[in-house]
């Protein structure tokens, strides 16, 4: 990492059909840094990411990429940026070979055949290369449009789930592959639902409802929420889950393994809706806990932001 | 924005994924190749008409009362409208050649002497055959016409001129198709109405197939520039547009037995814009449409017209104003003038000028209003 701006953006916005779905976004991300960005669905991850690669134009806002201007050289930007969306978007019916080729030449690249053929076996695609995208399963349809996203080098990966739904050990394995990449200079900003990748980030932007509510290298974030945890362990738990859900103060009540996490923000007011079950459930065993990524994550990805803030 | 910044390398990538698609969808290609095959056992029969207000050149080399009463009849005949007047024949030739009179009435020199003297004068009707339905309608009317104009001057001192038989003879000619087949006029047209309908409904899905799924985000988040997608896009097709040429090329000959009278480079030259035209219009259309059933139903929009205003169906000059102002502002209108033209009448290039430079306006429009409105982003 440097300390050379490669994403600068200032007050994106953008709203569809009157609603504001991206609301004065701003992001900086250094060179080489793997930046998550996470949020509930419906949030604005894929807006914010399309406005930053030029696909959408953003109704006020500004910012440079890789020192380019989002808003006039979008061109540019186009071709330093691989942008990998959401949705497959490759063509089912065109062979792994040839979507490669497709894209290959749209970027003008020199030695096409030898870079599809790294591509191919970088990918372990190399002996199935002649068949059609369409027929491969999620997971090997993700390193393909990961390919095809890196097969002009970009300096700059955007990254929209790109895991979503694909077993674990194929994340793994994609995860190993951007840690390469950014050990060699290349920044990734990636949208995730998955906690696990959440953590191998340098730093996290959070956005709920199109606003940006926490922006944080990954370790301070914990802190930065400030949540208040209590864990509570015993059997049976049902009856207490359901007495916490209705109290004040709880904000998120989440079961590991055999006990049972109740978190939120007003750390008197859980204290009093937990030392209250206690009371009632006396069997129960309470104890203070800090706060873990974990809950963290949980609190964040559940969309409980009301009160948030 | 520029949009004649242009690279090859992704107008190739584009053109090449293109053909790759097309091949790969069978059914789609093999519609194409079977619709003019269709289309020319449907459409081979004639469809009737009763054609009206047709353009006539009348070459007058006589002027007395008896021929003027009879051009005072033709005026107010609705059958026939009176372009021009000529004294020579030269420009009335010209003028049916090009279409822009369907029939020529020829009254020679000492018409009138030689009727009152009862030496029976010749009159001359040549009418363009090419269609034949037209034709056979209108020749019969400007018999009766002649038939009412001359009754009332045969009277009193002329009266001896009314005994049968008629006191002067009218000639038809039928130019340009003398059997009066109506395949020649059908088929030569049935090619503009396959290559709108085919060329126009391809394209028409170019761009909404890759917004339905969802490829054009990945399309546009490359450099490709708006240009290159549309050269890109639509130029495999010309390959189709081609085949399909020459099916109904061989099947006008060896089926219809119609001749090929004129240029055939002047044909290629015109059917090269043509298909180009119908292209744009489909990828002008594919700009606009949102779902790959909006872009069907824009084309058949399109496609009624092209039927009904083009002079495929009814002949041209005998619709009202507002329809042959439609009809011009389509391509197949010129194209059907053009391809008539040459394969029935033998014409060349300084013969089709006429409708080609409106072809070419036609097609520069169009291109250029599917480039402005080419959607950059997502929006
Ligand atoms: N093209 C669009 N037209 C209308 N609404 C849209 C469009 N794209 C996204 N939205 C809306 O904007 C909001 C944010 O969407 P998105 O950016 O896809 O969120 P995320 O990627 O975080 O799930 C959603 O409510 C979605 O319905
Ligand atoms: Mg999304």
């Amino acid at each position: 990492m440097s300390d050379e701006i490669v994403i600068d953006v200032r007050g994106l916005t953008k709203s569809f059909g009157g609603r504001k779905v991206v609301d004065d976004f701003d992001l900086k991300v250094p060179r080489g840094a793997i930046y998550g960005f996470l949020g509930p669905n419906g949030s604005g991850k894929t807006t914010t990411i399309r406005m930053v690669c030029g696909l959408l134009k953003p109704e006020s806002g500004e910012g440079e990429v890789l020192g380019f201007d989002v808003l006039k050289e979008s061109l540019k930007i186009k071709e330093r940026v691989g942008y990998m969306t959401q949705k497959f978007s490759l063509y089912e019916d065109l062979s792994i070979r040839e979507n490669l080729e497709f894209i290959a030449r749209l970027y003008e690249l020199d030695h096409r055949d030898d870079r599809v053929d790294k591509a191919l076996v970088d990918l372990g695609l190399a002996e199935r290369q002649g068949q059609l995208a369409g027929k491969l399963s999620g997971g090997w349809k993700q390193r393909l449009a990961l390919a095809a996203c890196m097969i002009h080098e970009p300096e700059l990966l955007l990254l929209d789930e790109p895991t979503a739904g694909v077993d674990p050990k194929a994340r793994r394995d994609f995860w190993d592959q951007i840690r390469r990449y950014s050990a060699q200079g290349v920044t990734t900003l990636v949208s995730t639902h998955y906690m696990d990748e959440a953590v191998q980030c340098d730093s996290i932007a959070y956005i709920a409802y199109g606003k940006k509510l926490i922006d944080a290298p990954t370790g301070d974030i914990p802190a930065q929420i400030g949540l208040s945890c209590w864990r509570i362990a015993g059997r049976p738990l049902m009856q207490a889950h359901a007495m916490l859900e209705q109290s004040e103060g709880v904000e998120l009540v989440a079961r590991f393994g055999a006990a049972m996490h109740a978190c939120g923000k007003d750390a008197a007011a859980l204290e009093r809706a937990v030392r209250a079950v206690k009371v009632a459930q006396p069997h129960l065993q309470i104890e203070k806990i800090e706060a873990g990524f974990e809950e963290i994550f949980i609190y964040l990805m559940s969309g409980s932001i009301d009160n948030f803030q | 924005m520029k949009l004649l910044d242009l690279s090859w390398s992704r107008v190739f990538a584009v053109f090449l994924k293109e053909l790759v698609q097309m091949r790969r969808d069978r059914p789609t290609f093999a519609i194409m190749i079977m619709m003019p095959v269709m289309q020319l056992v449907l459409f081979g029969f004639a469809i009737n008409t009763d054609p009206r207000h047709l353009p006539a050149v009348v070459e007058m080399r006589e002027d007395g009362p008896l021929t003027r009463a009879f051009l005072a009849s033709l005026h107010a005949s609705s059958y026939i409208d009176i372009v021009a007047i000529t004294q020579g024949p030269d420009e009335a030739e010209a003028m049916l050649r090009s279409g822009d009179a369907t029939f020529l009435i020829s009254i020679p020199e000492g018409f009138e002497r030689r009727l009152v003297r009862g030496e029976r004068p010749q009159m001359l009707i040549a009418a363009d055959a090419s269609d034949p339905v037209a034709a056979g309608g209108a020749i019969g009317a400007i018999e009766r016409i002649a038939q009412s104009a001359f009754a009332p001057e045969f009277q009193g001192p002329l009266g001896y001129l009314a005994r049968p038989p008629p006191a002067y003879e009218i000639v038809v000619h039928r130019r340009y198709n003398p059997a009066g087949v109506s395949a020649f006029n059908i088929v030569p047209a049935l090619l503009g109405v396959i290559l709108t309908m085919t060329m126009v409904l391809i394209t028409s899905i170019a761009l909404t197939r890759e917004s339905e799924r969802g490829t054009m985000e990945n399309l546009l988040a490359t450099p490709i520039r708006p240009l290159e997608v549309m050269i890109g896009k639509t130029t495999p097709y010309i390959g189709v547009g081609a085949i399909q040429v020459a099916i109904v090329l061989i099947a006008a000959t060896l089926l219809f037995r119609i001749p090929f009278a004129g240029s055939f480079l002047a044909f290629l030259v015109a059917v090269t814009l043509f298909i180009f035209a119908n292209l744009m219009l489909g990828y002008l259309i594919s700009t606009a449409a949102r779902t790959q059933l909006q872009a069907m139903q824009m084309t058949f929009f399109i496609f009624l017209p092209s039927i009904l205003l083009s002079g495929f169906m009814f002949p041209f000059r005998a619709m009202p104003d507002w329809a042959q102002a439609i009809g011009t502002a389509l391509p197949i209108t010129h194209f059907l003038r053009i391809v008539r033209e040459i394969m029935l009448k033998g014409a060349g290039f300084t013969d089709i000028v006429g409708d080609l430079l409106p072809l070419a306006l036609i097609l520069l429009t169009l291109a250029t209003l599917a480039l402005l409105r080419f959607r950059r982003t997502l929006d």
